[in-house]
């Protein structure tokens, strides 16, 4: 007990943090708050199995979200069977032959010595290969995008339940991981991080502008949900009841019965929005618990010895006989897959798929500035730094917009130096998210829970 | 006659547009490969750093222009320049002084340096937005124009245009003029030789007798007027907003990685590398064919390689090219 008193007493904090949210500002965006805060936790603790345990650099954390929230879309959109029709031959020719194309590439590396005839062929394979799928699927994707393009132009989903994305979405991102690790986990740690954030920037080149598959930016709007409607709620008998019983004491003071109905009403519609976010929570919560009993799990196991000893020490655990780089890609495919868990149900809980909206500055630097302000190498400093850093992000307009209006109350608000700070109000975000991350790395660069083995 | 306008045609689609923007990435990119060789880190308040030199530069602009100072034909920009150096150097100063400084002397890993700059990376940022704003500032006057695309017509008679927009003219012949001048200092002078020495080997010269804060101090002051006048072209160029800049941090990596990291020469050529290859995968080459061919071959379809869409995407590719097969850089660079 006594050890893990400053983990309970950060939560304890936390949470009471958000409660003063719900209670002065309301619950609405309290919850709002929480959940994307459990959201932030996900994909802390995939950036921090990666650099934590194995100490590698991923600045990609945007690429795998993306992709995380392109299963939201693949798996719960009805299919578009017009468009299918129109296109979807070609499509599935183009994919044949990127599968075509792997596979002789993969054969011309294992027949064949290493040499420059190789190296030119494979790249002469690849050009030529892309130009031939460029020119072949043309047709067939101008003629999807063209099927009722104000609603559709694309070839749809599976039409499954969206929560069968989140495993998808590990999938996915899990999978660009693996090419990716393939690639770039050979370089050093600042190369990786420029690569990788690079090869991201490239994923969403592609989500935003392959429009067959993806909508590109209209946006994808309208996903199912794995939660009820408010619409639905409201008109609900035990809902109403519900909201009835909770709020008892408010109702009774009210004589006039239409008054009453007036504020039930209004009641029924504010807590069916509390509702559906509760719900939400729920669904975040069992994920980030049952992530966080497996990360927890592994940290504690032979292997998350193995992987710190790799992290501190590559040579001589080497020279111990672990085989480094097969860790690093395992490592760096986990933590991704995580990252893709995190992007589906973001997009879950939005319920839209906005391909313009992820933003190196949101999706990746913001990530790492939990990582690094929670305490890498500890998962519940990692699920704590993605609730800090997550309620700066927001509350830090309103703490803002209050601390100047205490250092200037004397001045009239006329002033124009006044009215534009209130203006930039947004942008003090950014400077509190500088500015604590550079006081966390000089002043505690373990973070606020610095990580803690234990030898059992 | 039709082969001198499909030549005119590359010259004015082609040509020109990537010589200037590949002059605006090569300065930057000498920034970064500055920093990387001597400071040793990798720096990614780059965009934001050049956006704050050309917002002070702007800030500058507007002042003269409220005075009624003017260059005439040439921009009110070039004048403020100076002075918008003077302040980017103050602030990268600063930060060295309260930020960089302290791991420089704990010999921190370059990872942990990488960190610390995207904190500055965010301070920067919200300092820009809270002075100028996130919009879109046009801070241009003068002539706009060398030679318009009708004029030129008129001129010589031929069907293709080429238009010289003065932005261009100026990013070219300022950014030879800067880096001959970079070099210069480089090669030629005791300061830049001790700065290539401690770039090289730290420990070695320090033993022979050289002020790391000298030459610290002196890195930052070019890195200054690099990020200044790279950034203040850039804006005159097309426009000035903070979110691009912050973009255009990319594209600048690429060509510093390309050219090989650390070597400022081949930063310099890293940066036409990366917009030429750019434009020209992305460039539309059905007019050219056009004039090349003869009708009965002219081409239908566009004879794009790739959509517009994937311009970035271009660069990042080579670069991640580049990174497997010659992580030091097309012209070697320091091995990683």
């Amino acid at each position: 007990m006594r050890k893990n008193l400053n983990v309970i007493a950060a939560y304890s904090i936390m949470m009471v943090l958000i409660l003063m949210v719900g209670i002065f500002q309301s619950w609405n965006i309290a919850l709002s708050i929480f959940n994307l805060c459990l959201i932030s936790a996900v994909m802390t603790m995939g950036a921090n199995i990666q650099w934590g345990y194995a100490g590698l650099i991923n600045f990609g954390i945007m690429g795998y979200t993306a992709l995380g929230g392109l299963a939201a879309v693949l798996i719960s959109v009805d299919p578009v069977q017009e468009a299918w029709r129109a296109g979807g031959f070609d499509i599935l020719m183009s994919l044949w032959l990127i599968v075509v194309m792997v596979l002789v590439i993969r054969f011309i590396l294992k027949r064949f010595e290493k040499s420059k005839i190789r190296t030119y062929s494979i790249a002469a394979i690849i050009i030529s290969g892309i130009l031939l799928i460029r020119f072949s699927a043309e047709p067939g994707i101008e003629a999807i995008e063209a099927v009722d393009p104000a609603k559709t132009g694309f070839l749809g989903g599976f039409g499954l339940p969206i929560i069968f994305s989140w495993i998808v979405g590990a999938l996915f991102a899990g999978g660009l991981a693996f090419i990716v690790g393939k690639v770039a986990l050979g370089l050093r740690a600042d190369y990786l991080a420029i690569a990788t954030l690079l090869i991201s920037e490239i994923v969403i080149a592609i989500i935003k502008h392959e429009d067959w598959l993806t909508r590109g930016v209209k946006n994808v709007i309208g996903l199912k949900r794995p939660a009820p409607y408010e619409v639905n709620l409201q008109t609900t008998d035990w809902f109403i009841k519900l909201v009835e019983k909770f709020n008892a004491g408010k109702l009774s003071v009210i004589e006039n019965l239409a008054d009453r109905q007036a504020a039930l009403n209004q009641l029924v519609i504010e807590g069916s929005s509390v509702f559906v976010k509760l719900c939400y929570s729920g669904l975040f919560l069992v994920v980030v618990i049952i992530l966080l009993i497996l990360t927890q799990k592994a940290l504690y196991s032979p292997w998350g010895r193995m992987m710190r000893a790799i992290r501190d020490n590559e040579e001589a655990a080497n020279a111990m006989g672990k085989n480094v780089v097969k860790q690093h890609l395992l490592i760096f495919i986990l933590g991704s897959a995580i990252v893709g868990i995190a992007g589906a149900m973001l997009v879950t809980q939005d319920g839209l798929f906005t391909p313009g909206s992820y933003r190196p500055m949101r999706y990746t630097f913001l990530i790492w500035v939990m990582v690094i302000v929670g305490g890498s190498g500890n998962n519940f400093g990692a699920i704590l730094g993605g609730f800090v850093v997550w309620f700066l992000w927001i509350e830090a307009a309103p703490i803002s917009l209050f601390l100047i209006n205490f250092f200037t109350a004397g001045i009239p608000e006329t002033n124009a130096l006044k009215a534009h700070l209130i203006e930039s109000v947004p942008y003090f975000r950014f400077l509190l998210m500088g500015l604590g991350l550079l006081f966390i790395m000089r002043y505690r660069p373990k973070g606020i829970l610095p990580e803690k083995i234990e030898i059992k | 006659m039709d082969f001198v306008n499909a030549i005119i045609l590359l010259l004015n689609y082609i040509f020109v547009p990537a010589l200037t923007y590949g002059s605006q990435l090569a300065l930057g990119a000498i920034f970064v490969t500055l920093i990387y060789g001597i400071l040793r880190f990798a720096n990614f308040a780059t965009g934001d750093m050049m956006s704050f030199g050309t917002m002070a530069t702007i800030l500058f602009t507007w002042y003269f222009q409220s005075l009624g100072v003017s260059l005439g034909v040439l921009p009110t920009a070039l004048l403020a320049i100076p002075f918008g150096i003077i302040f980017m150097i103050f602030y990268m100063l600063l930060i060295d002084k309260f930020v960089f400084k302290y791991y420089r002397n704990q010999k921190s890993p370059p990872v942990q340096f990488a960190m610390v700059s995207i904190g500055v990376m965010f301070v920067t940022q919200a300092v820009v937005r809270i002075i100028i704003g996130p919009g879109d500032r046009r801070f241009f006057d003068g002539e706009k124009f060398i030679i318009k695309a009708r004029e030129f017509k008129e001129m010589t008679g031929l069907n293709e245009g080429l238009a010289l927009k003065s932005t261009q003219v100026i990013t070219i012949f300022v950014t030879i003029v800067l880096v001959s001048l970079l070099f210069w200092f480089l090669n030629r002078t005791k300061t830049g030789k001790s700065m290539k020495a401690y770039s090289d080997n730290e420990d070695l010269a320090l033993l022979s007798g050289i002020d790391p804060k000298k030459i610290v101090l002196v890195t930052w002051v070019i890195a200054g007027i690099l990020a200044t006048i790279g950034g203040a072209l850039y804006g005159l160029d097309k426009s000035f907003k903070p979110f691009t800049y912050f973009n255009n941090m990319l594209p600048i990596f690429a060509a510093a990685i390309v050219g090989g990291i650390g070597n400022p020469f081949g930063a310099f050529l890293g940066g036409y590398v990366i917009a030429f290859s750019e434009i020209l995968l992305t460039y539309a080459y059905k007019k050219f064919f056009m004039y090349v061919l003869p009708e009965s071959m002219e081409p239908n379809s566009l004879v794009q390689l790739l959509s517009t869409d994937y311009k970035f995407a271009v660069s990042f590719s080579i670069l991640v090219i580049v990174l497997i097969y010659r992580p030091s850089g097309i012209f070697k660079g320091k091995v990683l």
